[in-house]
């Protein structure tokens, strides 16, 4: 990687204070350092640093949500093709639903990724790569058939309004790609449930044309739940009844990323063992669900309350959002013990707005941004906790001196 | 029964150059510098000038806030230079060494018959107090002050660092000395914290509470050790004493001078395997002749007066800094260009945070690593969480003081314990950080606008 090196040091000065490109600084910065590790040294404090930058941070959660994404592409191909009553074998099902979702990835990295240099160049610091995370998880949560301008819209105002306005990363108050989602929700919401978003059945630069068959229903398992009165067996698009394996595995309808819990399983695995995603939250926030369903199965009066464990946990957002939304250190309460509470409350609202609410089957969005909204109380009362303990302790050595 | 406090919390790094027990001789120089920025806390007012002669002991500047403390000349010569920098700040003073050295004669003093006060005017005025701490600020203790106790830390856990059971021998007396003279100042206890390995040497040290201590590194800090046996409260003093200047302590009543001379170790990845051992140094005197021939050529090196964590650094010319028990030398790594490394496997890296695959094969090979100055990642707000309480083992909230810290928020700041730290308490935190920020820092200009602020 030499002539890569030399050629980079011989741009540089056109990018420095002084250079004719000296507006493109920190895209050029941006470029470099991606390229190259900085080989800054220390000039106060430690001598030495770990290894471990908030790069690599980054790279690892991208890293843990492949799973979710190569299967979210083969399962759109999967869906359509079932939906259209054709099989067209393995390579041709992923390439159709590649096809499909790569489009939406890179609208929304184009948009987030120009947004973030804009504000780095303007504000003159260094490129910030929280947004390698955000990029991914938006695609993922979004139902298939978004169209495109709206992927730009969400991500765009999600960046400007939810971030950058805060001060850019590690300064929001709200996980990012939640809110693009939420965006999404209130202002297009016919085009965010329904039948007809979650399954793709147009074909898709020529590719997988055919007519849908009458069986076809885009109901989410969720969306059947959600809209029936009485208790009902949760069926796939043709109107076959699901196990619970076909729920793990997640060839069901849903956002592009969410519906496979194997998936989600292995991303969270790559985050638990790197320890770049908190056990504690994650935990939790399954605590809080199952003891949440638990309490409504107990009840029982109504037919989304008896909604098994199972259902609950393998359908919809609910893994998905318990290890790669809620695990957001940013917007989640930063203490050790904040985390086991807000983690058990984000189960328990997630649960309540899927059984309570009679619009909206899912409830896992809502969930953790309100519970993000409230990280920081929660955080107030650990540390309040930590110095009235450490008070008691002055008063109690205080009283034995006298 | 001897108390043993287990510390989970912390982290060693095992890095390459560790010392062999041998010692190779004294390091002398031509001429011995004085930092006073070794001295926190401190408002140097200068005592001689250029063309003094000095004794080992005589002044060379005060606190101007507190005229008593008083820094004094490691050697006989002759005030060669008195450097300041911007604003007149005084930046060193420089002594040309005579062929052997003066001493100043403080006298002898059997210790068990002063008074706590005439012991700490005494050492006041051997200059020797201003090496001992107090917290809180973490500055130079005063001799007004009576302590609630004072702790010493009878082990090193720094990175590298030196053994002190191996520079402690022959020295036995002049340290148990020391300690009696502590013993007296203070109306609480003396605690000497040792590693439950200990000698019985160390273990059976008279006149003090010998506490143990297990774990990793900060376990040897002062602020640790005084957090888990008897936390300082608002209001409180309590003194910290590096173990080698309870042994200056000690010469200083035993044969009434004052004799800085250190045993250090010369480590990390750049020094010569032979030459990684201990040698005889006196505060103040050049590395010039120690590094000499001994260090790895070719490469850009970095020199630290004292530990990768809280040294300072030093070109190959300057000196050894006051307090400071070693000299490490580690590639400084301006040279290195890592293609696309925040995303490559990186086997040979050192990482806490199990993003490298190192840490699967580590407890297998014991693995010693060689890490250059490099900061590896730009400077990031604080995004990761409970990074730093993993190596904080202290009842004490890091990420919440430090923020309360930078937003110099002082009711906040007392609460969560900012009285009882001191900024290498932070240095591990911030070798582990992402975020690459420089907590040391952040905490001296808290605890030092905080002093102001209260004083």
């Amino acid at each position: 990687m030499e002539f890569l090196r030399k050629y980079l040091d011989k741009i540089k000065p056109n990018f420095e204070p002084g250079g004719k490109l000296q507006m493109f600084n920190s895209v050029f910065d941006g470029f470099e350092t991606f390229l190259f590790v900085p080989n800054k040294t220390s000039k106060k404090g430690v001598h030495i640093h770990d290894a471990i930058d908030s790069k690599r941070t980054m790279s690892i959660v991208v890293i843990a949500l492949l799973p979710c994404l190569l299967f979210g592409m083969y399962n759109t191909g999967f869906q359509h093709y079932l939906a259209i009553g054709q099989n067209p074998g393995f390579w041709e099902t992923f390439l159709y639903g590649m096809l499909a979702v790569l489009p939406i990835v890179v609208v929304s990295y184009v948009v987030g990724l120009g947004i973030e240099f804009i504000v780095a160049q303007i504000k003159g610091h260094e490129i910030q790569e929280g947004f390698l995370v955000s990029g991914i998880l938006i695609p993922l949560i979004v139902p298939v058939d978004t169209p495109l301008w709206m992927i730009a819209l969400a991500t765009a105002f999600s960046v400007i309004f939810a971030k950058e306005v805060f001060g850019g990363t590690g300064y929001n108050i709200w996980n990012v790609a939640l809110i693009a989602r939420a965006f999404l929700f209130f202002a297009y919401p016919s085009k965010m449930s329904g039948e007809t978003v979650f399954v793709r059945t147009d074909s898709t630069f020529g590719l997988g044309g055919g007519q849908v068959v009458d069986t076809f229903s885009g109901a989410t398992p969720l969306g059947q739940i959600g809209s029936s009165s009485v208790p009902v067996e949760v069926t796939n698009t043709m109107g076959e009844a699901l196990s619970y394996w076909d729920m793990f595995l997640g060839l069901i309808p849903g956002s592009i990323g969410e519906t496979s819990t194997l998936c989600i399983l292995i991303g969270a695995i790559i985050l638990l063992v790197t320890g770049i995603g908190n056990w504690r939250t994650m935990l939790s926030v399954f605590v809080g669900g199952v003891a949440t369903v638990l309490m409504f199965n107990a009840i029982g009066t109504t037919s989304a309350m008896q909604v098994s464990v199972g259902e609950q946990i393998l359908l919809g957002g609910f893994a998905f959002g318990a290890v790669f939304m809620a695990t957001d250190p940013v917007t989640s309460p930063r203490t050790q013990t904040g985390k086991y509470i807000f983690g058990f409350l984000i189960g328990f609202f997630a649960i309540c707005v899927r059984v309570l609410n009679p619009g909206y089957p899912e409830g896992m969005m809502l969930a953790i941004l309100f519970m993000n909204s409230f990280a920081p109380l929660i955080d107030h009362y650990v540390v309040e906790a930590n110095i009235s303990r450490r008070l008691k302790r002055a008063t109690v050595k205080g009283g034995n001196n006298e | 029964m001897t108390q043993l406090i287990k510390i989970k919390k912390g982290l060693d790094i095992n890095l390459k150059g560790k010392p062999q027990e041998t010692t190779k001789g004294s390091i002398t120089s031509e001429y011995y510098t004085i930092y006073p920025d070794d001295y926190c806390g401190f408002v140097p007012k200068v005592a001689v000038k250029v063309g003094d002669k000095v004794l080992a002991g005589t002044p060379v500047f005060y606190d101007k806030n507190r005229p008593s403390i008083k820094v004094v000349a490691p050697v006989s010569g002759e005030i060669t230079a008195v450097n300041r920098g911007e604003k007149r700040r005084l930046l060193n003073v420089i002594i040309k060494a005579d062929d052997s050295t003066q001493y100043e004669d403080f006298g002898k003093k059997d210790v068990k018959s002063l008074s706590s006060q005439t012991i700490k005017t005494a050492l006041a005025e051997a200059g020797i107090l201003a090496t001992v701490k107090q917290r809180p600020y973490d500055i130079v203790a005063n001799p007004e002050d009576s302590p609630r106790d004072i702790f010493v830390s009878g082990f090193y856990s720094t990175p590298l660092a030196p053994n002190f059971e191996y520079i402690l021998k022959g020295q036995e007396s002049d340290f148990q000395t020391g300690l009696d003279a502590l013993a007296k100042i203070t109306e609480g206890s003396v605690y000497l914290s040792v590693r439950p390995d200990a000698s019985s040497t160390l273990k059976s040290a008279k006149g003090v509470t010998v506490v143990e201590f297990s774990g990793p590194h900060p376990a040897g800090n002062a602020s640790v050790q005084i957090n888990n046996i008897k936390p300082i409260n608002k209001g409180e003093i309590v003194w910290a004493v590096d173990p080698q200047d309870v042994i200056t302590i000690g010469k200083l009543f035993n044969k009434g001078i004052v004799d800085f001379t250190r045993l250090i170790s010369l480590v990390g990845s750049e020094v010569k395997e032979d030459a990684r051992c201990y040698y005889q140094m006196i505060t103040g005197a050049s590395i010039n002749t120690l590094v000499k021939g001994n260090v790895t050529e070719g490469i850009d090196l970095r020199y630290i007066s004292g530990n990768v964590l809280t040294g300072t650094q030093i070109s190959s010319n300057d000196s050894l800094h006051a307090g400071n028990n070693q000299i490490t030398v580690i590639p400084e790594g301006d040279e290195v260009n890592e293609f696309v490394g925040w995303i490559s496997p990186g086997l040979n890296k050192f990482s806490v945070s199990k993003t490298y695959p190192a840490f699967l094969i580590e407890p297998l090979t014991k693995k010693e690593y060689t890490i250059d100055a490099r900061i590896k990642g730009g400077k990031r707000a604080m995004i990761m969480s409970n990074e730093w309480d993993k190596v904080f083992p202290m009842d004490i909230l890091p990420e919440f003081l430090i923020r309360a810290i930078i937003a110099f928020d002082i009711d906040k700041m007392e609460n969560l314990g900012i009285y009882e730290v001191a900024p290498e308490d932070f240095a591990l935190c911030e070798f582990v950080d992402t975020s690459k920020m420089e907590l040391q820092t952040i905490v001296r200009q808290g605890l030092d606008l905080l002093y102001k602020e209260m004083n």
